[in-house]
């Protein structure tokens, strides 16, 4: 029974069998995931001869003849069972030694530091989106983003973690293990992607009403794409052609949006919520929970509270026309 | 024989006289009815409260449970909003955590512990009421203001800053804080009293060695009660300190740390597991012992085992931290104490094992439960070893497969044995046997409930899902899982109502069981089923490890105690001579008032700092009523000791 | 049995009346989500004129749900921050412009007067957040300012933020009765 729930496990989690395998701790794609994997399945096999042994101790001694005749406390008998005992004592502390062993070098190895220069991201928890900001030694570098972060591929990157709020945690299963963000103290963990691709991150520390609905999606590229991306998110955007756009424009600096967001170069610099300057390059909104597409981008506008009731986004009450021209402009936030 | 002392000295037993159960009844038990049941200092009277009450909280605690898994078993489900959700489950841990595990295994305790040593009552009687009364407000209150859309919703853990006054706004968390220090008085209570009762008033011949396995447990729970209870207690006031008079004990900004809050919480919080877990092992212990017809085989080690659990038990706590970045040092320390902690347990594990090798097993209902225990609390343990380690650790930390492991640890360590322990001594405490058949049945059903419930959460929790969410979406690919989990729960609703029907119907229409129908070893089953207010006639003298199994046709008694007033045996620590007679207290409403303006005091607090404050004031009333001395007492020791001084006069 | 089960019944109806009962308190920590716009439109119920028929003075009159709520009032002091109040007013205390936990109102204390204040500005330097807010931030932001000066919420509001200890304990604060509370403007 144990042996086939096993194998259902391995499996069900080595191959992307239903939905979503972004997100997942035995789906390695970086080095840390992987050797942290390769620990979790040693210690799977121990645990699963020892389960096995134990179980099957336990059944053999149900199943036994039923012995009316021998002494409960005859003497020699008790003699084996003290030499079982100590063998099964005996075998365990070894094995749990070794095991200690092996784990101690792989949480070494997990948070090494390596000596080569490495991107450093400023990642800042709120409730409940996440603020990705670039580090650059030089400030018009600086690349303020929120609820995605790119990272090149076989590059370590330094995430810095803190909290404008309360704790969160940053945990990108496929990447690394997590790490939390906490008010009043700077943590860092370094993830490191060996495979392109989009990993999921959530939040693994309970943060309050929409703790459900704060992920990032973390992707990873090729170094060259990676640098495109960044040469683009360092751009301003350009002011709007198109006069549907324009009005846009108008009503996002002149209503409710200005008052908590910020586009560069434009009069939006509040800094409340997440910075919409490239808004519409992003693969989602509302932190990973809706896809970025225009109508999920209205109704969230609309109507944030049914969507994650508790946000603090309020709802606005836009008039169709301003809400298309809106949206047209943010569509130009590229 | 034993020397004279000078507060009466004690003969050895003559012939038993009869009368002396009229008597005894008659002193034990002076008032009847409702007046008599609220006012009682009896230990089984309190104990079998404590149980009724903990069990309702069961009950609420499981219904939490209930609609959690409802919520989770569809993605993008709609029956719980995220506020609801949030203090659903917040309620679900405090219920479980705070209200029924610990109170039940005191209870029990406090049930059993001076019938198994041999004792006419519990130390402190007065004190013991006084605790149940705090519980029962404390825990009352806390569902009071839940029904009220004012329960705690910041996680039984209660982390800061949500839970600080900015982000936990309103008055929830202030509810949970004050409902901790209302349960950990009561825990204290009790603690207190245990380890009075067992270094104190043990029956003559009771040396440590000859201690019963569950009362063992109960003393090493009780000193372990005594220093975790203490800084849950030290958290939960500056919480409330922080939140009511705006000091900055977790305010960063102002030189507080909001660590401290964690530090603080699981130094409570991983012995706390243990207080819950060390009381079952104990009725493992006994129930393996009656049910193989033999002791436990290792008995000092399985003692040691007991000891050295609740000693590292302290020194586990950061591995609950472990993403909060621990220096490395810390890291190795916490990781080898908590893989080391397997090893005492397992040590018992074997010996049961062995025991049930060596003896000649009895297939009835209690020893299922032991079987269940090992098989699911092993699985347990062993994902706990997992966990121990850090790298692995910040991957399954704060996703389902942390809740796996604590509900097999929780489940199959405590509410197996726990089980177990209830169709073994409700023979005693009732006089009627529960049901064999329906028992195998609530075996079997919460066995497999158990798994189809808890075992997807390890795969679910790998894939990603992390706590406390109240909805996921269907693109994450865990809504099957979820779904096989929550009908698990539905089998495990199953297997609690047959539970529940069990023991109403087997209270009615049970077969009526004599004073031990196991062939037991334990004192409890040298008197009457249910044990007279009493306990025993006379006190029992033990002559060795193995209690009445070591008696043969003889069951030597030591008397002397008079029954014209309630009189307990105090004997030594060490050698359990006897020392003295203690008269106990009489049964007062004192502890009722007392509980009732500690109740009012705390509550008060929880709106105003001076209700702390004129509170304490008004305390001080039942003091003097519980400390009055009893009119009657009084004279009558006046009359003793003038015939005493007359008889000396005489003799001179 | 059946009268086992109507004596379990009996027993039962009280409790559940109690739980019904008790369930329909607890306004002071729901979490309105969504506007709940309070009873009366408030922009109509403004009064623009000191004259009123009668004689008799109209003093305060609005109640509002966010005035006892402890959402509403947590919901508010993040706006007070986050939308520059304090760059004025300070933590209460003032500064550029009027302190708001004493007791001096220069357009009134009345709910709606300080609805009106927020939304359509005053002259002096006070801005008009008219389409800058929806109705339900201001009224969240009109509960805390009024708590700022003890005049309701004390019992839910928080004793102070994770931050730098800037004004005294919220919950502890004095009612501070508006002197003029007749006379809406001076």
């Amino acid at each position: 029974m144990k042996h086939s729930r096993a194998a259902v496990l391995l499996a069900c989690c080595t191959s992307a069998c239903s939905g979503f395998d972004r997100q997942s701790a035995v789906d390695p794609a970086g080095p840390q995931a992987e050797s942290i994997e390769h620990l979790f399945v040693f210690m799977v096999v121990i645990a699963v001869v020892v389960y096995i042994a134990v179980i099957g101790a336990t059944i053999a001694i149900i199943r036994r003849r039923k012995a009316t005749d021998e002494d409960p406390r005859s003497p020699s008998r008790e003699a084996s069972a003290a030499r079982a005992i100590k063998l099964a004592i005996g075998v365990v502390v070894p094995v749990l030694f070794v095991l200690l062993v092996y784990d101690f070098s792989v949480g070494r190895s997990v948070n090494a530091m390596t000596n080569t220069p490495m991107l450093t991201v400023e990642l800042t928890g709120h409730r409940w989106w996440w603020e990705v900001q670039y580090e650059d030694p030089i400030p018009q570098n600086r690349v303020r983003t929120a609820n995605e972060m790119h990272i090149p591929v076989g590059r370590p990157v330094n995430v810095k973690l803190a909290s404008h709020d309360v704790i969160h945690s940053f945990w990108v299963p496929n990447l690394a293990g997590k790490k939390d963000l906490i008010p009043g103290h700077v943590n860092e963990v370094i993830i490191q992607a060996d495979k392109p691709g989009v990993y999921r991150a959530q939040c693994a520390e309970f943060c309050g009403a929409q703790h459900a609905n704060m992920s990032m999606m973390v992707v990873a590229e090729s170094p060259e794409r990676f640098s495109k991306w960044i040469a683009s998110q360092r751009q301003v955007p350009a002011p709007p052609v198109d006069t549907l756009a324009a009005r846009g424009q108008t009503v996002f600096e002149g209503g409710q949006c200005a008052m908590c967001h910020a586009v560069a170069s434009t009069r939006a610099a509040a800094s409340i919520g997440p910075d919409l300057t490239h808004v519409a390059s992003r693969l989602t909104i509302a932190a990973g929970t809706l896809k970025n597409t225009t109508a999920n981008l209205g109704g969230w506008i609309v109507d944030p509270q049914g969507i994650k009731p508790g946000v603090d986004m309020p709802s606005n009450a836009l008039s169709p026309t301003d809400l298309r021209a809106l949206l047209a402009y943010l569509r130009t936030l590229q | 024989m034993t020397t004279a002392d000078k507060r009466g000295a004690i003969t050895l037993p003559p012939a038993i006289d009869q009368g002396d159960r009229e008597r005894l009844q008659k002193t034990w038990e002076p008032r009847t009815g409702f007046i008599g049941w609220i006012t009682s200092v009896n230990h089984k009277t309190v104990g079998k409260r404590y149980i009724a009450t903990a069990l309702i909280f069961f009950l609420f605690g499981g219904l939490e449970a209930g609609m959690i898994r409802l919520q989770l078993s569809r993605p993008d489900n709609g029956i719980l909003g995220p506020d609801l959700y949030n203090q659903i489950f917040t309620m679900h841990g405090t219920t479980m955590m705070f209200l029924f595990a610990v109170p039940i295994m005191t209870a029990i305790g406090i049930y059993l512990v001076p019938l198994m040593i041999g004792a006419r009552n519990i130390a402190f009687p007065r004190l013991n009421a006084l605790g149940f009364w705090v519980y029962l407000i404390g825990g009352g209150f806390l569902y009071v203001m839940f029904f009220m859309n004012t329960g705690p919703d910041a996680g039984w853990t209660a982390y800061t800053p949500l839970s600080g006054p900015e982000y936990g706004f309103g008055k929830r968390v202030d509810i949970w804080a004050q409902m901790v220090t209302f349960t950990e008085i009561s825990a204290l209570i009790a603690a207190l009293e245990i380890i009075t009762t067992i270094f104190k008033m043990r029956a003559p011949g009771m040396t440590f060695s000859r201690l019963p396995l569950l009362v063992w447990a109960q003393l090493v729970t009780a000193f372990m009660v005594m220093f975790a209870m203490s800084s849950v207690a030290t958290g939960s006031i500056m919480l409330a300190a922080d939140r009511l008079i705006a000091t900055h004990f977790f305010n960063p900004a102002e030189g507080g740390d909001v660590l401290l809050w964690q530090h603080l919480f699981w130094f409570f919080g991983h012995p706390e597991v243990y207080i819950i877990f060390i009381p079952a092992l104990g009725m493992v212990s006994q129930i393996v012992t009656t049910f193989t017809g033999r002791p436990v085989f290792g008995y000092p080690v399985v003692v040691t085992a007991l000891i050295a659990t609740a000693v590292i038990g302290f020194a586990l706590w950061v591995h609950h931290m472990f993403a909060t970045s621990v220096h490395q040092l810390g890291e190795s320390f916490f990781t080898a104490a908590s893989t080391m902690i397997s090893i005492p347990t397992g040590a018992q594990i074997f010996c049961w094992l062995a025991t049930i090798w060596l003896g000649r097993p009895v297939w009835k209902t209690p020893l299922l439960f032991v079987i269940g225990f090992i098989v699911v609390f092993v699985m347990g343990g062993l994902t706990g070893v997992m966990l121990a380690s850090v790298p692995f650790d910040l991957q399954a930390q704060d996703t389902y497969f942390v809740v796996a492991h604590l509900h097999y640890v929780l489940i199959g360590g405590a509410i197996f044995p726990l089980l177990g322990a209830f169709y073994y001594w409700f023979p005693k405490v009732t006089g009627r046997m529960m049901s064999e058949r329906l028992g195998k049945w609530n075996f079997w059903l919460l066995f497999v409930g158990v798994n189809v419930t808890f075992f997807p959460m390890h795969i679910l929790g790998l894939r990603g899902m992390t706590r406390r969410i109240y909805t996921y979406s269907d693109a994450m690919g865990w809504g099957t899982l979820n779904l096989i989990a929550s009908v698990g729960a539905v089998i495990i609703v199953a297997s609690m109502a047959v539970f529940a029907f069990n023991l109403f119907w087997s209270l009615r229409k049970g077969e009526a069981a004599g004073a031990n129908p196991w062939n037991a070893d334990t004192l409890e089953w040298a008197t009457t089923s249910p044990p007279p207010p009493y306990n025993f006639v006379d006190t029992p003298v033990v002559i060795g490890r193995d209690g009445l199994w070591d008696y043969g046709d003889e069951f030597p008694v030591i008397t002397g105690l008079h029954t014209d007033r309630p009189e307990v045996l105090i004997t030594s620590v060490m050698t359990a001579e006897p020392r003295y007679r203690h008269e106990a207290p009489s049964p007062t409403f004192a502890p009722l008032v007392m509980g009732v303006l500690i109740g009012a005091m705390l509550i008060a607090g929880v709106f105003t700092p001076w209700g702390l404050v004129y509170g304490t004031a008004f305390i001080g009333i039942p003091f003097y009523m519980w400390a009055w001395p009893d009119k009657r007492e009084h004279e009558r020791n006046l009359r003793e000791e003038n015939e005493k001084r007359l008889e000396k006069k005489e003799a001179a | 049995m059946i009268a086992g089960l109507a004596k379990v019944s009996c027993m039962l109806l009280p409790g559940a009346t109690l739980v019904c009962v008790l369930a329909a308190c607890g306004g002071s920590e729901s979490r309105d989500f969504r506007e709940n716009p309070p009873a009366g439109s408030p922009l109509s119920a403004i009064k623009e004129s000191e004259l009123e028929p009668g004689g008799a003075v109209h003093t305060e009159s609005t109640t509002v749900a966010t005035l006892n709520n402890a959402y509403a009032i947590s919901q508010g002091k993040a706006l007070f921050e986050g939308m520059n109040c304090v760059g004025c007013h300070f933590h209460g205390g003032g500064g550029i412009g009027p302190p708001l936990m004493d007791d001096e109102w220069i357009y009134g204390s009345d709910p709606s007067q300080i609805f009106n204040t927020i939304v359509e500005g005053r002259p002096n330097g006070m801005p008009s957040f008219k389409g800058k807010l929806n109705n339900q931030q201001v009224w969240e932001l009109v509960a805390y300012v009024r708590l700022l000066s003890g005049l309701g919420g004390t019992s839910v509001a928080s004793a102070r933020e994770d931050h730098m200890y800037l004004s005294p304990d919220l919950q502890l604060r004095k009612p501070q009765k508006p002197k003029n509370a007749a006379a809406p403007f001076k």
